[in-house]
């Protein structure tokens, strides 16, 4: 898929912030909480986990707290969520004529190097969306825009880490000299 | 006054058909500005495309002017809204990870949910790496709940940290927004000789 496809067919960005700014506020006002993501991704798994480990999902207190004895980590606002953006991400992919098997890749590496990359920088995610509790939905867009100070905290250290570390991997996605 | 009770408004199934209707509008969007795509979103951290910036910044800015007025005209009650506590050091270096693993990654969690929504084989990569990362986490937290649960501030908000008048900060984080609106489009022409693709 060439570049030139591309741009034609995405919105303009400070529109597609607009309309995501007006549905973070209908949230605020009518949940009373904001978006988000990772948490739900997060449910999800422990909900498998607990299927095939239970007394080890109760012997953790964190663990347990979402998914130990009865308690279903699934019945909760953000799972709901996440299926959602799954299917709003279809729909409009699907309108577009988005929706097909590939890989996004930067011109120097293959697929395979790409798939790599890719799993080991969600390992990374996970792990630092639980430590910080948040992600960049639900920490750094709606804690951000209710002014919460760990939430402008996180946003500038996310940033701060991309860009510290994007010079020295550029060949992941820059195009050749 | 907002925010409501959803589950005594509406019942179980309701709260969760708007939960899902949330989520469908927040997919859909994320998708539609180009957020499926991690050539799009890694292009960020090189100028190329400041796709991320405006898209954040701006739903920024517009959330947190709407959720101002409607408190100061009476109909949102802010008390009563969640506002993410505050667990500095944790937020920090989690952040800092996080940002490591974007760039390597090419996604963070929610716009990985679209890029595999569409069929995006490095997104279901890093969605895969995701929920290892999360599982990880569950199985390591004992060893770091010391510093995981170290520097709780509460619900803390910046017209607190800085002393200032809510309706002061909302007027600067406007201000900063406009400031790295035109500063990272000042790089941008520098390095790149133009402003972003379109």
């Amino acid at each position: 898929m060439n570049e030139l496809s591309d741009k034609i067919k995405y919105w303009n960005p400070y529109i597609g912030g607009a309309l995501l700014g007006v549905l973070l506020f209908l949230s605020f006002f009518i949940t009373g909480h904001g978006l988000g993501a990772s948490g739900g991704v997060n449910r999800i798994a422990v909900a498998v986990q607990d299927m095939v480990v239970p007394e080890h999902v109760d012997k953790s207190p964190y663990l347990a707290a979402m998914a130990g004895g009865d308690v279903d980590p699934l019945r909760h606002w953000i799972v709901l969520e996440v299926v959602g953006v799954m299917i709003g991400g279809f729909a409009s992919g699907l309108l577009r004529n988005r929706v097909r098997l590939q890989t996004y890749h930067g011109p120097q590496i293959t697929p395979r190097t790409r798939w790599a990359f890719a799993f080991a920088g969600g390992i990374l995610m996970g792990y630092g969306a639980r430590l910080a509790r948040g992600c960049t939905s639900g920490q750094a867009l709606s804690g951000g825009a209710v002014l919460s100070v760990g939430s402008w905290a996180f946003m500038f250290a996310v940033f701060a880490g991309g860009y510290a570390l994007a010079w020295f991997v550029r060949r992941l996605w820059q195009p050749g000299e | 006054m907002a925010p409501f009770d959803l589950t005594a408004t509406l019942g179980v199934t309701g709260s969760y058909l708007v939960y899902l209707g949330i989520g469908f509008g927040f997919g859909f969007i994320l998708e539609s500005s180009g957020f499926g795509d991690s050539r799009k979103l890694a292009a960020q951290f090189y100028f190329r495309e400041l796709r991320v910036l405006k898209v954040m910044f701006t739903a920024i800015v517009v959330a947190m002017l709407l959720v101002f007025w409607a408190s100061a005209l009476g109909l949102l009650d802010y008390a009563d809204i969640m506002v993410k506590e505050t667990w500095l050091w944790p937020g920090i270096v989690g952040g800092l990870i996080m940002g490591v693993g974007f760039i390597l990654g090419g996604y963070c969690p929610g716009t990985s949910l679209v890029s595999v929504a569409t069929l995006k084989v490095d997104g279901m990569f890093f969605l895969l790496g995701h929920v290892v990362g999360v599982l990880a986490f569950g199985e390591t937290v004992g060893y770091i709940n010391e510093f995981w649960n170290s520097s709780y501030m509460g619900r803390f908000i910046l017209p607190e940290l800085f002393g200032l008048d809510i309706g002061v900060v909302v007027f600067l984080v406007v201000c900063l927004a406009l400031a790295m609106f035109l500063g990272f489009g000042w790089i941008q022409r520098l390095i790149y000789g133009r402003g972003d693709p379109e």
